[in-house]
């Protein structure tokens, strides 16, 4: 959509959907085409030409939020194998900040949807749970920039935190009872209370962009 | 002692403490005088001591004072502790005036900041919350630096302006002189801010904005005081626009230079904490004097010594804490609050005490008054055009809630004070009318704005920080949301907080941590890992405390052998050690809950053994290896219902199943009715007596043979077999033979449960985790919160955090039975 760029209607029309304003996106359009190389869509090698991205130890699992249909609430299933400058705007959507004139039910709906971002992220298969395996998997990879942690400290905070969460959800449980993962709704469970406002945000300034890229 | 009190110049500004420096030198001419001409068995020499001793005597008044204070919670809770200090101060110093007639003892400027700011400034800094400190260190300069010259300027000037009109009488004083006034009333001051603030508990963000300022504008005072001081001193006419600039530029000399002390001896702190793993006694000791020298290095370079001291806290804190070990943290904890709160209170109180003295007192209320209005209604000024700027830049806005409690939350304190006393009269004709202001100001800010804003953040509903427990899922996904948001600013390629936090954090973990981090504290420096530590730890203490109010720690074991089936779902049995030992570890783990139930039995029937019984247990608690511990760490309390359930469940099933081995012997197939009887009735009176033997410990093998057993004979041979069985290692020595008090089951008995495995343990057996409960997380009751299967925890977190060897790990499946 790169040719939106010169279309104010269609520029409009993004910043109605993604509630961005024009000179946001304008930025963001510019800093599309460098990471695509001046193409319409973005592939997932294309974020290998971000520099700063590479010391990310979950960078796999950001990059492959930017693919996950859920994510570009294309459908509730499936990996995009490329997306286009809506699609990327969708996705930064996700980080902006709450503006002042939200009512509560806006602001509910606007964390729900920042914690499904979140939510996406750990239930990599999909199933609507977060299972210990997904869990582990995601503590792993965020413990994993300590070269003194071994996999097993990282798999016993991960059993941890899954023993918390329990705790928290469902309380009390039957001896043969299994806790099976961590849904959505327990998600949010664990979330209350937890001033999500000051966590997922990022100012998007109307700058120039300054990081490089190769 | 009120005569030696007149010989004391009242020059330089007010006294010390114990005016006591001048006394010793009168005192000593008055011993040299009349020195004894024989030798006195008991002397009384009061002049020898008096220095000390009052000053040990007044911090003794002021924390009685404290004590009674809180003796109430009603005044307390209503009143802040600063107020109620600064009263007793007034009435105290009432009862000195009355004895003496003159003010003795009054906050000096010396005193105050060399010995009594720093240690609260340290506090700050050290126990600063450093993410939200820099996250928004934006706010808080520009609050501290814009906004207190601009408090500074208005008040000075406005003061200048009324002056004029006349309303205020002949003063012999100029503009410089208000504009000195002016800067030195403008500060926020940090001790007020966190005596107030600490107890009216506003969300974090609000507390490091207006706290953060209080501590940060110190430069900003120190450079505008010194100016003014020296303008006035020069003359109005003097200056000239040169030394303007010169002013302005030695703000940033003075900030900067403080920040850079600070950093600088930061750094050293760290790096000498590195080193001192010889030396752990000393190691606190370290903290202390270096962020001292911190403090006093900035001083005697005239930069900015507050922030010199706080940057030293702020900086070397993950460092130090990382470094020192464990009892040396706690000891600077305390310490470090100790000393901070105990500065805290005489500050007030002398606060108080300071201003009984006729002599200082210069009334005028139309200035008094109008300073009172000018800062307060400056203050709102200065944070609303202040805010509205800050809020097109700030991520969370603040609002209109928040900038009423910023600009009420603005106290003028200790600080004021002391640079209103450290003028000099010859220079500012009216020092005491400056003076007397300055009380008045710090005590309305303190008493009235401190007693009103609780009740003002109640009605304005402010949010409110909740004191949460730490938790790990929140820990983790926070750490998520690190990650996330620098990649998202990677991505849209800004140069944000999250862009600048993720280079500095891989710099210091590059190189920083690198150098001044043990390299034992490299390792576990993870947060995340330090949280799961902690509460484990807690966990492991609520267990230890859950079972000393039971009377028995039974219950940790009871579900231990439960939970293992449970907990312990992610890995095979232990799959390092060899099959046969294995085996071994196995059955002994089984025989656990049997003697545990043997125990009752044995308890019931002979009492005079227990003494002994309970010393053994005791001692193998105590002695237990660490694993032991662990393996107590992963055990979750269970309610008692539930405990008693499971206990009878584990116990009807391993009765069983061992009983089938006896099917050839009669008393075997009759005994489990008899037990299970005894056994109830045994469990109701264990719960009444919380009879302090954790069970389990029993010596005996054999269960059954301990339940058949009545006799006291056999009974101490047990024992005394037990004795010499204890220190067995259970890897190194064969399986002790079962001792045979009852030879009629001997015989089978012996292979038979060598060969059974506890049902548990068994692959066929019902209770071993389905293949999904191996990889899924199985049952964890209500208050079975965090703990980790403790082959885990054993593994991961006590391995580095204790200090254990891996190699021991295997031991760890020998629960209590190792010693049989």
């Amino acid at each position: 959509m790169g040719s939106a760029h010169s279309v104010p209607e269609e520029i409009q029309e993004l910043a109605d959907k993604t509630g961005f304003t024009l000179e946001q996106i304008e930025h963001l359009h510019r800093r599309f085409k460098q990471i695509s190389g001046d193409q319409q869509t973005i592939r997932k090698e294309s974020f290998d030409r971000i520099p700063d991205l590479e010391f990310n130890p979950i960078r796999s699992k950001i990059v492959h939020a930017f693919f996950d249909k859920r994510n570009l609430r294309q459908a509730s299933d499936g990996l995009a194998e490329e997306i286009n400058f809506e699609d990327f705007l969708t996705i930064m959507s996700y980080f902006r900040p709450m503006e002042m004139n939200m009512d509560e039910e806006q602001l509910d709906h606007f964390r729900k949807e920042k914690l499904k971002f979140l939510f996406h992220m750990y239930d990599s298969d999909n199933d609507g749970k977060i299972t210990l395996q997904e869990y582990r998997k995601v503590v792993e990879e965020l413990l994993s920039r300590n070269p003194h942690l071994e996999k097993e400290s990282a798999r016993s905070i991960a059993d941890g935190a899954m023993m918390e969460a329990a705790s928290i959800c469902v309380g009390q449980m039957e001896p043969d009872q299994v806790y099976e993962g961590i849904t959505f709704e327990d998600f949010l469970k664990m979330w209350q209370g937890i001033d999500i406002d000051t966590k997922m945000h990022v100012r998007f300034l109307n700058m120039e962009p300054i990081a490089h890229c190769h | 002692m009120s005569l030696e009190m007149r010989q004391v110049p009242l020059a330089e500004g007010l006294l010390v403490l114990p005016a006591a420096l001048a006394q010793e030198k009168s005192s000593g001419d008055h011993t040299a005088g009349s020195g004894p001409h024989f030798f006195q068995i008991v002397s009384f020499k009061w002049d020898h001591v008096q220095e000390p001793y009052i000053i040990a005597l007044w911090i003794l008044v002021a924390s009685l004072a404290k004590i009674v204070f809180h003796l109430s919670h009603k005044v307390t809770r209503v009143v802040p502790e600063s107020a109620l200090l600064i009263v007793l101060g007034l009435f105290l110093g009432g009862i000195v005036w009355a004895a003496d007639h003159i003010a003795s003892f009054t906050l000096t400027p010396n005193t105050f900041f060399f010995y009594l700011l720093p240690p609260i400034v340290l506090d700050a800094g050290y126990f600063m919350p450093n993410k939200l400190f820099f996250g928004n260190l934006g706010t808080i300069l520009l609050y501290a630096v814009i906004g207190t010259v601009w408090n500074a300027a208005t008040t000075g000037m406005s003061l200048y302006g009324v002056y004029l009109s006349g309303i205020m009488g002949q003063l012999d004083i100029g503009l410089l002189d208000f504009l000195l006034f002016g800067s030195l009333i403008a500060a926020v001051d940090p001790v007020a801010v966190l005596a107030v603030f600490e107890e009216v508990h506003v969300n974090e963000v609000l507390f490091i904005i207006v706290f953060g300022e209080s501590l940060l504008n110190d430069a900003v005072t120190v450079v505008l005081y010194n100016v003014f001081d020296s303008f006035v001193a020069m003359g109005a006419d003097n200056v000239t626009g040169v030394d303007c600039v010169k002013g302005i530029v030695s703000f940033f000399v003075v900030s900067l230079g403080g920040t850079f002390v600070g950093i600088v001896f930061a750094f050293l702190l760290s790096l000498v904490t590195r080193f001192t793993k010889h030396v752990r006694i000393i190691e606190p000791g370290f903290v202390f004097v270096i962020s001292y020298l911190s403090y006093l290095t900035a001083e005697m370079l005239s930069l900015s010594a507050i922030l010199a001291i706080t940057f030293c806290g702020v900086c070397c804190q993950k460092y130090v804490k990382a470094n020192i070990c464990d009892q040396s943290s706690t000891t600077v904890r305390y310490t470090m609050k100790m000393l901070a709160s105990g500065c805290e209170t005489i500050i007030f109180m002398f606060l108080g005490i300071s201003a009984v003295n006729p002599d200082i007192w210069t009334w005028n209320t139309a200035f008094i008054l109008l300073t009172l209005v000018f800062i307060s209604v400056y203050r709102v000024i200065g944070v609303v055009i202040q805010t509205w700027v800050l809020n097109h830049y700030r991520v969370v806005q603040l609002e209109i809630i928040d900038q009423v409690v910023m600009s009420y939350g603005g106290l003028r304190g200790a600080v004021a004070f002391a640079l209103v006393a450290l003028l000099d009269e010859k220079k500012v004709k009216e020092k005491n009318l400056f003076v007397s202001t300055t009380i008045i100001v710090v005590f309305f800010t303190v008493i009235f704005q401190g007693l009103t804003i609780k009740p003002l953040v109640q009605w304005l509903k402010v949010k409110k920080s909740e004191h949460r427990e730490p938790k790990l899922n929140e820990k983790l996904h926070g750490r998520a949301f690190d990650h996330i948001l620098s990649a998202v600013e990677d991505i849209s390629g800004q140069i944000g907080h999250n862009y600048l936090r993720d280079k500095w954090s891989s710099f210091d973990r590059k190189i920083l941590s690198k150098v001044l981090m043990r390299r034992s504290a490299q390792k576990s420096r993870d947060q995340i890992l330090n949280i799961f530590h902690e509460l484990n730890l807690k966990d492991a203490i609520s267990y230890v405390a859950e079972g000393e109010r039971r009377g028995s720690l039974a219950f940790i074991r009871s579900s231990s052998t439960d939970n293992m089936v449970n907990v312990d779902f992610s890995t095979p049995r232990p799959s390092t050690v060899e099959a046969s030992v294995s085996c071994l570890l196995r059955e002994k783990a089984s025989s656990v809950c049997l003697d545990m139930q043997a125990l009752e039995q044995r308890r019931k029937s002979i009492r005079d053994t227990e003494d002994i019984v309970t010393h053994h247990t005791l001692q193998q608690y105590l002695y237990k290896p660490r694993q032991e511990h662990i393996h107590l760490y992963s055990r979750h309390e269970i309610i008692q219902n539930e405990d008693e359930k499971q206990d009878k469940e584990i116990f009807h099933r391993t009765m069983r199943k061992r009983l089938e081995s006896f099917k050839s012997t009669k008393l075997g197939i009759n005994q489990p009715k008899k037990l299970n009887k005894s056994h109830k009735k045994d469990r109701g009176q264990k719960r009444r007596n919380s009879n302090a033997i954790p069970n389990g410990k029993i010596p005996s093998e054999n269960p059954v043979q301990d339940f058949t057993l009545k006799e006291k004979g056999n009974y101490s041979g047990g024992l005394g077999s037990l004795a010499v069985g204890a220190p067995l290692c259970p890897l190194s020595c064969p399986p002790p033979p079962p001792r045979i008090d009852n030879p009629a089951f001997s015989a089978d008995d012996d292979q038979s449960i060598y060969m059974k495995f506890p049902p548990w343990l068994t692959d066929e057996d019902s209770v071993v985790p389905s293949q999904r409960a191996r990889v899924q997380l199985p049952y964890s009751p209500n208050n079975f919160r965090r703990l980790t299967p403790f082959r885990l925890s054993n593994k991961s977190v006590d391995s580095f955090l204790l200090a254990d060897g891996p190699e021991e790990r295997p031991r760890a499946f020998l629960p209590e039975t190792t010693h049989m």
